[in-house]
């Protein structure tokens, strides 16, 4: 007890407190320079009838979601192999290099996006010389497209390993166990791998949902105009602004948002893919 | 002069009552064993001793001296621990030598006890090899070796055995009774194994459920067990019905369920009891397939029918239903080469020693 | 070869991931200004241009300072409460790791305002190197206690008892055979925190003071398509030091896993 506290008074100092701080202010408004503390909500009532936040919002849970799905499907096969057809001294390294571009700087990896997708960048310039297309295409920077691509390789390594943890946790012998029992291996592999790797999927999906909505590096290098999301307008309120009454009802209301969309789908899961 | 005097231990955790009441003397130069079944409290009793758990009431004597309050580094006692708990980053002999460094012995001497030590335990020249670079058999002499080496009054082990394979098992059963006349400590050993229990100790304590059942010798504890679970739980033992008749003379007599009457004499029955359990113990032992050999003068035969057996190469058990009886009792018969082995089914004709008999109190 | 297309699948999902990684150095050494193909000639001057960059050192050395505290309070937070999770029971234990654990997946730019009300609006502080610092311990404390906790874990609870048994005191024993058993953890969650904070932004962008970190100095450049080139040199630099302190934090926590006798499975994380 003596030896965990402060580690735990340090995370209630330093976060309970400010996120108490935050929704206080949430229900302050901004009086020019000052602060006027008298409680009200007005802040919601703007947040919600003034439509730039409401598709601010609408489309970061919509971006953020549609990350989260393509991250997770295209990891899944990789947690996959890496588990079952990587022989056991091989699969440190393969871990190993998958975690190594996740220690680029994260900004540098954000701008090389933007270089890779751009109109003369890496993926039109190999597409002209290949002759497949005519003219730059566009439709791949500068819009929510850009966003996702570039989300999902950012998280890339968070959901590969908690996928991969859970694989590796499986007994091999309950999948000889269910081919005994007369299972192919594609019924196996849903009726006995998939659910028992259910845990490490739903870690996968929590683990890239939630952070997403918060990130406005992204947005802001390659999102273009129709790419931005609501943490851009946070930090726009914050920074530049100065409204921070404002910045903090959207902050709170973008975590309530992911708090009961994760809840919802943390509790469907334990509904029904048990 | 007991070197242990356990006075009404109690332990509680929290709810769970792990120990009630052990009442136990234990002698200098003991090989004393603790035995029974998981979970009944064997450990917990040890690390009380060790100083590992607090009492939640009672005393603990070493060498007359009350424990209480004495942390475990400094009672005079050592263990051997389940797990072995070698240090993995130090060496064979760093391990050995790890608790007289506190002695601040000069390096010559240390050297020469370490090796000492290990060459108690049949590891000389084994001092400079990385505690992760042994087998099994070897850790369990490491620990041997580090705890011996301070002399403890007591040594304590928690199944020690437990994490070897059956030869290994063996050979470390004899070697540990060898090591343990050689430095003549008293050795608390803990075990679920009964054989292991019987082969190795001068005296055992059967617990069950946190509480000691009974103290005796080896033979004593299987031969006169003084409860049902504690013959059950030593040994195999058959439980027939019994119906105490009448205390004539110098002998008591039964009414045996598919043997008919015996009668018992005072000396085998239990201390003291004046009213009997319905039931008495036989070991298969005791029990006997005379073939068609004519009994001797004075034993009495029933017959039955084999239901079932379990050859075991020198042994045979027999599973015989004795006529008017509905369950079967277990006979066990040294195979020897004039001997049929009974198929299934057939009809056997059966004796029995009376002297063998267990009568347990009420 | 086992596993057919899933392996064909697999090396293209690993080009996917090196794509950015394997532009960084390209640009970093191609002689031109902008950042298109194909390539210019070769050359090294984005390289030595950085070493004339005076604001670029500041930036550096503020960072190194920040992630050297925050690694270091991190790595002590962290240990008090892998050992309390891994060894005592206590009351609400699970509410109390599971809250430590939140800034994991709190999204940072919640952390980030947060504590910028706090320090700004509340406290009327500057900010400064330590609100930086606060910020950064705040989301490196779970990571280290991630490692440390599986670092403590494979621990036999025996070890302790058993150098007690020896004679040990209890802090004896925990700095003879406990720290030595963990020390692998310990360094390895160490530079895994160093590192995390070094490349740190979204975070380090708000409550940064007046001297930038080097991720916000980065950002800065990131307008001016003529410092391009040199940032490119400058993260090529960066993506080289953070492997080689991976590296070594790899292998000091297969060590550690080695040492206490377990198997390994997985890398960090
Ligand atoms: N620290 C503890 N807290 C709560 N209950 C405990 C604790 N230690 C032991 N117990 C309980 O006390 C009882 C006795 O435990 P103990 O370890 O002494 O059993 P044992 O006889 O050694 O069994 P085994 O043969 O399985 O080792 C068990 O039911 C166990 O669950
Ligand atoms: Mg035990």
């Amino acid at each position: 007890m003596l030896l965990v506290s402060p580690t735990a008074v340090y995370v209630l100092l330093l976060l309970a407190a400010p996120l108490a701080a935050v929704f206080a202010f949430s229900f302050w408004t901004q009086d020019f320079l000052t602060i006027d503390r008298t409680l009200t909500l007005n802040n919601y009532r703007e947040a919600f009838s003034d439509p730039i936040y409401r598709t601010l919002m609408g489309r970061s849970l919509l971006i953020s979601g549609v990350v989260t799905l393509v991250t997770v499907v295209l990891a899944f096969p990789i947690a996959y192999f890496v588990s079952f057809y990587v022989e056991p001294s091989r699969k440190a390294l393969w871990i190993f290099l998958i975690t190594i571009p996740f220690w680029t700087s994260y900004l540098l990896r954000v701008f090389l996006w933007k270089v890779i997708l751009g109109f003369n960048g890496v993926i039109n310039s190999g597409l002209l010389s290949l002759g497949l297309i005519d003219e730059p295409i566009t439709f791949i920077l500068y819009n929510a497209n850009a966003v996702v691509i570039t989300l999902a390789h950012a998280f890339a390594p968070f959901t590969i390993l908690p996928i991969y943890v859970a694989l590796e946790k499986i007994d091999r012998s309950l999948l000889e166990a269910s081919r005994d029992l007369g299972e192919s291996r594609m019924t196996t592999f849903f009726r006995v791998t998939l659910p028992l790797a259910m845990p490490g999927v739903v870690a996968a999906t929590l683990i890239v949902f939630i952070p997403t909505i918060g990130d406005y590096v992204t947005p802001r290098l390659v999102g273009g105009p129709n790419g931005l999301m609501i943490a851009n307008m946070i930090q726009t309120q914050f920074l530049k602004l100065n409204n921070a009454p404002m910045g903090a009802t959207l902050a709170v209301l973008a975590m309530c948002a992911v708090t009961a969309i994760s809840l919802i789908f943390v509790f469907f899961n334990r509904r029904y893919l048990r | 002069m007991s070197i242990i005097s356990l006075q009404g231990i109690e332990k509680f955790y929290g709810e769970y009552h792990a120990l009630k009441g052990i009442d136990c003397e234990i002698a200098e130069g003991e090989f004393f064993s603790l035995l029974g079944p998981s979970g009944c409290g064997k450990t917990t009793l040890l690390r009380v001793i060790a100083g590992f758990e607090d009492v939640s009431d009672g005393v603990v004597l070493l060498g007359g001296q009350n424990m209480a309050g004495v942390p475990a580094n400094k009672r005079p006692t050592n263990m051997v621990f389940q797990s072995y708990a070698i240090f993995p980053h130090l060496s064979v002999a760093q391990n050995v030598g790890y608790g007289l460094r506190r002695a601040k012995l000069p390096p010559a001497e240390l050297e020469a006890r370490v090796a000492e030590a290990l060459d108690m335990v049949g590891l000389s020249g084994f001092g400079a090899r990385a505690a992760h670079a042994l087998s099994g058999g070897q850790r369990q002499r490491v620990a041997l070796a580090r705890a011996l080496i301070l002399k403890p009054k007591v040594l304590l082990l928690d199944e020690p055995l437990s994490a070897l394979d059956k030869k290994m098992r063996e050979q470390m059963q004899s070697e540990l009774r060898r090591l343990q006349r050689q430095v003549g400590i008293t050795f608390i050993l803990v075990t679920h194994d009964q054989e292991e229990a019987l082969i190795m100790s001068d005296r055992i304590a059967v617990m069950f459920e946190g509480e000691i059942a009974q103290v005796a010798p080896p033979q004593e504890l299987y031969r006169r067990p003084v409860t049902r679970r504690v013959g059950e739980f030593i040994g195999v033992m058959n439980f027939l019905d019994a119906r105490h008749l009448d205390d004539g003379g110098d002998k008591v007599r039964f009414d045996l369920e598919g043997l008919g009457e015996a009668s018992i004499s005072h000396d085998q029955l239990p201390f003291g009891a004046r009213a009997f359990a319905p039931v008495v113990g036989l070991r298969p032992e005791a029990l006997s397939v005379i073939y068609d050999a004519k009994p001797e003068p004075g034993q009495r035969v029933v017959e039955g029918e084999v239901v079932d057996l379990s050859y075991y190469g020198d042994m045979t058990y027999y599973e015989v239903q004795l006529d008017g009886t509905t369950q079967p009792v277990t006979i066990s018969m040294k195979n020897l080469a004039t001997r049929p082995v009974l198929e299934r089914g057939a009809r056997a004709r059966v004796t029995w020693d009376e002297g063998s008999l267990v009568v347990f109190a009420t | 070869m086992r596993g057919g297309w899933l392996r064909i699948y697999a090396i293209t999902y690993l080009v996917f991931l090196y794509l950015p990684v394997i532009l960084l150095p390209m640009f970093a050494f191609n002689d031109g200004t902008v950042m298109a193909f194909p390539l210019k000639g070769f050359t090294t001057q984005w390289f030595v241009q950085l070493a004339g960059i005076e604001a670029l050192h500041g930036a550096l050395l503020n960072s190194v300072f920040i992630a050297t505290i925050t690694a270091t309070l991190s790595v002590l937070l962290g240990i008090c409460a892998a050992r309390a999770s891994t060894r005592f029971r206590f009351p609400f234990k699970a509410p109390i790791m599971g809250a430590i654990m939140v800034p994991l997946v709190l999204p940072e730019i919640i952390v980030a305002v947060s504590l910028l009300v706090v320090v700004v609006q509340v406290l009327d502080l500057p900010l400064s190197a330590w609100t930086v610092i606060a910020g950064h311990t705040l989301i490196c404390t779970p990571f280290a206690i991630a490692i440390l906790s599986s670092a403590f874990q494979g621990l036999d609870q025996s070890f302790e008892e058993a150098a007690i048994d020896l004679g040990e005191t209890r802090w004896g024993a925990f700095r003879n055979i406990i720290l030595p058993l963990v020390a692998p953890g310990i360094i390895a969650s160490f530079l895994i925190c160093f590192t995390i904070s070094l490349d740190e932004f979204i975070i380090a962008f708000f409550l940064t003071g007046a001297e930038p970190t080097l991720p916000v100095y980065i950002w800065g450049q990131l307008r001016f398509p003529t410092k391009i080139p040199a940032v490119m040199a400058l993260g090529t630099l960066m993506l080289l030091a953070s492997l080689i302190i991976l590296s070594v934090a790899e292998f000091y926590r297969r060590r550690g896993v080695a040492r206490v006798g377990g198997n390994d499975s997985g890398g960090f994380l």
